[in-house]
């Protein structure tokens, strides 16, 4: 296809997608309390505001809270089942990598449904905590995925020779697979984290009516009052997941990693 | 070293966690969900557990199948028109630069990652009077006065096209990084144009990929759950909707819990579905 076309084609798409996101920016550096574009006056405090309104911050620090942790368990039920998976000829394991893919390959509605009626079953509906587990299970499958994949990069002749070595298994997973695995461990853990932060409904379905996160807070906020505040969370979130993928792009490989994301993973 | 069959108890420990955690907070659940979809509801927000039919009889009624043939006419809509704009940009996509190619993963990565919260309010913001587009269109002469663009269809089918864009070209990806060059390198020496050699050799070439993909796209549109809340009028709920709506506002747990069940079936056909196209594919 001749240059000009495909020039043409990427600026609309880069427009398509980008203008929701320029409007949002404009919106949120508004000097008074509307949601005017172009913004009238400049001001950076709605920036501020997601961190001096109690309100905000609150939210914020729950969000954060639940994406550090959630993502770190999704890492620790995905870690031992991909390597176990690597290292044994067990072909009935296979349906926990099947059991793992699944939250994510369903409408997620249906997981949220899940967990609430599963959590109101057992009588911990509300607890913080059950929004972490929910969250670690509806996103286990990233970290599953990424690991497969790193540790079917893994050369097993470099494994076989520590072996020989006389390193015992432990000793091979420290000093040999670790080192090898750990850049999939990290951007299973990033794009976990980043779903997590942004993740809407299994967070309210669970905790929606005890605690606020931000994408919670957000939706409150449609429904009772406009403010700017809106917009600036907006721009954070736009700017953290940006930041996280680049981070991955730039200690990983990101084009391989995402071509074995879709043939494998959903 | 090779891999083995586990030899003792012992080599099964690490399955052990992995394993709980999945069949506790997966397999569990998922089976409270169905099993709460045939318990009788009770007035007042709870439900008492039994063994009947009424929440899936509740189908057959003419609203139901109104929002169940709109919600697929959605997602249909959604998957081809994303199909549509993302083929031939992941096209050119996979024939740019390395360096551009990261460039643009990392942007769609992101928006695909941003909650449809964000989404609706920027789109809602965007279709509004006050911050729309349309001052921009008044600003240019092209239109008398703003005015608001949503709730209508368009804004939900825009929202939900956005929405799932970069999720379509992130499973076109890997498919379209191995195509063969040399198969357009042959058209077009041959003499077809760029574009000739883009319908009558990549797109051929490509057809289970395609149908694979609309499928997916349109499994991943079925579970837009608050962008036809947000951009749309209640006519423009689909199915996922519903299911929240009935679960949180309306308190009747078992009948959102038979719609969820109704709408497993309905996706995990669609998988089988593009299961078998994938087969052919690699067959072919």
């Amino acid at each position: 296809m001749t240059s000009m076309f495909r020039k043409v084609y990427f600026f609309l798409i880069g427009l398509f997608l980008s203008l929701p996101l320029i409007v949002v920016a404009g919106v949120s550096v508004n000097q008074k309390q509307t949601l005017a574009f172009p913004p009238q006056g400049f001001s950076l405090s709605w920036y501020g505001e997601i961190f001096l309104n109690p309100e905000w911050r609150n939210a914020l620090f729950a969000s954060v809270t639940l994406a550090v942790l959630s993502a770190a368990l999704a890492v620790a039920i995905a870690l031992p089942l991909s390597w176990f998976l690597w290292r044994r000829i067990a072909p009935w394991a296979n349906i926990f990598q099947l059991l793992g893919v699944a939250p994510f390959t369903l409408p997620p509605v249906i997981t949220a449904l899940g967990m609430l009626t599963f959590w109101a079953t057992v009588g911990f509906y509300g607890q913080p905590w059950t929004a972490v587990v929910s969250h670690a299970i509806f996103f286990v499958t990233l970290p599953l995925v990424t690991l497969s994949l790193g540790f079917t990069s893994i050369d097993r002749s470099l494994v076989e020779a520590a072996s020989t070595m006389g390193a015992d298994e432990r000793t091979i997973f420290r000093t040999v697979v670790l080192p090898l695995i750990l850049p999939y461990i990290v951007s299973g853990y990033a794009f976990a984290f980043v779903l997590s932060l942004n993740e809407y409904i299994v967070a309210y379905m669970t905790v929606g009516f005890t605690m606020e996160t931000l994408p919670i807070k957000i939706f409150n906020a449609l429904r009772y009052g406009y403010t700017p505040t809106m917009a600036s969370v907006t721009v954070l979130f736009v700017t953290t997941a940006a930041v996280i993928f680049s981070l991955v792009a730039r200690f990983g490989d990101l084009p391989k990693l995402l071509g074995a994301m879709s043939s494998d993973g959903k | 070293m090779r891999r083995e069959p586990p030899q003792s108890l012992g080599d099964y420990l690490p399955l052990l966690f992995p394993a709980a955690m999945l069949t506790i907070f997966f397999v569990v659940p998922f089976g409270t969900m169905i099993a709460v979809s045939f318990f009788q509801r009770q007035q007042g927000g709870f439900y008492t557990p039994a063994f009947v039919f009424d929440n899936y009889a509740r189908f057959l009624s003419v609203f139901f199948g109104g929002v169940l043939g709109f919600s697929l006419m959605l997602a249909i809509i959604v998957a081809i028109c994303c199909v549509v704009l993302a083929l031939p940009f992941t096209y050119m996509l996979t024939r740019m630069a390395r360096k551009v190619q990261v460039v643009w993963l990392v942007a769609l990565l992101s928006i695909l990652s941003l909650s449809e919260v964000i989404i609706g309010f920027a789109w809602s913001t965007l279709f509004s009077r006050t911050a729309g587009i349309t001052n921009i269109l008044v600003a240019l002469g092209i239109m008398e006065q703003a005015k608001a663009l949503t709730p209508s269809f368009g804004a939900v089918l825009t929202g939900m096209v956005y929405q799932a864009f970069p999720y379509t070209v992130l499973v076109l990806f890997p498919a379209l990084v191995r195509l063969d060059p040399t198969l357009t390198e042959a058209a077009r020496t041959l003499g077809a144009s760029p574009l000739r050699a883009f319908f009558t050799v990549v797109v051929p070439a490509l057809r289970n990929t395609i149908t694979a993909t609309l499928i997916m796209v349109f499994i991943f549109a079925l579970g837009s759950y608050l962008l036809p809340q947000l951009l749309g009028r209640p006519q423009h709920w689909t199915l996922s909707v519903l299911i929240t709506d009935q679960a949180i506002y309306q308190s009747n747990m078992p009948f959102a819990a038979a719609m969820a069940v109704f709408l497993v079936l309905v996706t995990l056909g669609l998988v089988a579905l593009t299961v078998i196209a994938g087969r052919k594919g690699e067959a072919a």
